[in-house]
């Protein structure tokens, strides 16, 4: 049995807040039609949640689901049991004009957590950061910098990050240089 | 900085966000056209200082295609609309109407 890594093996950064790659983290990819019964009955048995609205997750990275377009749920799960679970979604699909797809090694996942995060991610995403603007339940799809990402707030002070893992290196270097403790900026 | 708001997920997308697709409701003349026809449908766009109908991407975000009716020469932006239509719904017509009276864009009026 191979050696399973992460990306950059949970790399982490202080500085304004903490950057920290978080490992591992089983995602199916689900596209299909979003009000059928039967596709909101294997994301249930999938993760435990219902299909949420547009533009929000339910749950967190260890079981939940986020909207991704209005075909498209991004579903987490355990590493461990991305298998086990895809085959029971996909048993649970039989007949659906739906497809879901294992994307787990495709992905790296960040977390940016203290005081100033709202700022840091403000930097490099083209998003209203603000609290009345973003948190709780949002997600979003967006771009970092110049690579595609998306991100929600598991608190007031803690970001998750999904970007790609080819551009997990450009990412995590991105966070660091937005995070430099002499660049405070003093928004949000 | 050109705002629109993607009718599929409801994000207002910066441009930054966004990918621009060309000319909105282009009618396709392929095998069986006059030369004339083909000629237009692939050279000939619409280049107006107004009122003008576009294709946009929500490229870093939902991905959808969706269209936009915006003005040229002011930024202003009269609404967005779905991607599965073949001209500009009522709405945005009477939107556009309100501010630029008498336009007019290709067949639309």
């Amino acid at each position: 049995m191979s050696n399973l890594a992460s990306a950059l093996n949970g790399a982490s950064f202080k500085g304004l807040v903490t950057v920290t790659e978080a490992g591992l983290v089983g995602m199916i990819t689900l596209r299909g039609d979003l009000s059928s019964a039967k596709l909101q009955a294997a994301v249930k048995v999938a993760c435990g949640h219902d299909v949420p609205e547009p533009r929000k997750i339910a749950g967190t990275v260890d079981g939940g689901v986020a909207w991704m377009s209005p075909d498209e749920l991004l579903v987490l799960v355990p590493y461990a049991q991305v298998e086990a679970k895809l085959s029971e979604m996909t048993a649970a699909l039989d007949g659906e004009h739906a497809l879901a797809v294992n994307v787990s090694d495709a992905r790296a996942v960040f977390r940016v957590s203290g005081a100033s995060a709202r700022e840091v991610m403000g930097k490099v995403a083209p998003v209203d950061f603000s609290a009345a603007a973003f948190g709780g339940s949002d997600f979003r799809r967006s771009r970092l910098a110049q690579v595609a990402g998306a991100f929600w707030m598991d608190s007031d002070d803690s970001f998750t990050i999904i970007c790609f893992r080819s551009a997990a290196d450009y990412v995590f270097n991105l966070l660091s240089t937005a995070a430099n403790p002499q660049s405070s900026v003093g928004v949000y | 900085m050109l705002i629109l708001k993607c009718p599929y997920c409801g994000v207002d997308a910066e441009e930054t966000e966004l990918a621009a697709g060309g000319e909105a409701h282009l009618k396709r003349f392929g095998p069986g056209s006059s030369d004339d026809e083909f000629h237009d449908y692939l050279f000939m766009r619409e280049n107006p200082k107004g009122v003008h109908f576009e294709r946009w991407r929500h490229a870093n975000g939902c991905g959808k295609w969706f269209h936009a009716a915006r003005c040229t020469q002011t930024l202003e932006v009269f609404g967005t609309y779905s991607a599965q239509v073949t001209e500009p719904p009522q709405e945005i017509r009477d939107a556009i109407t309100a501010k630029r009276p008498g336009w007019t864009w290709r067949e639309f009026e």
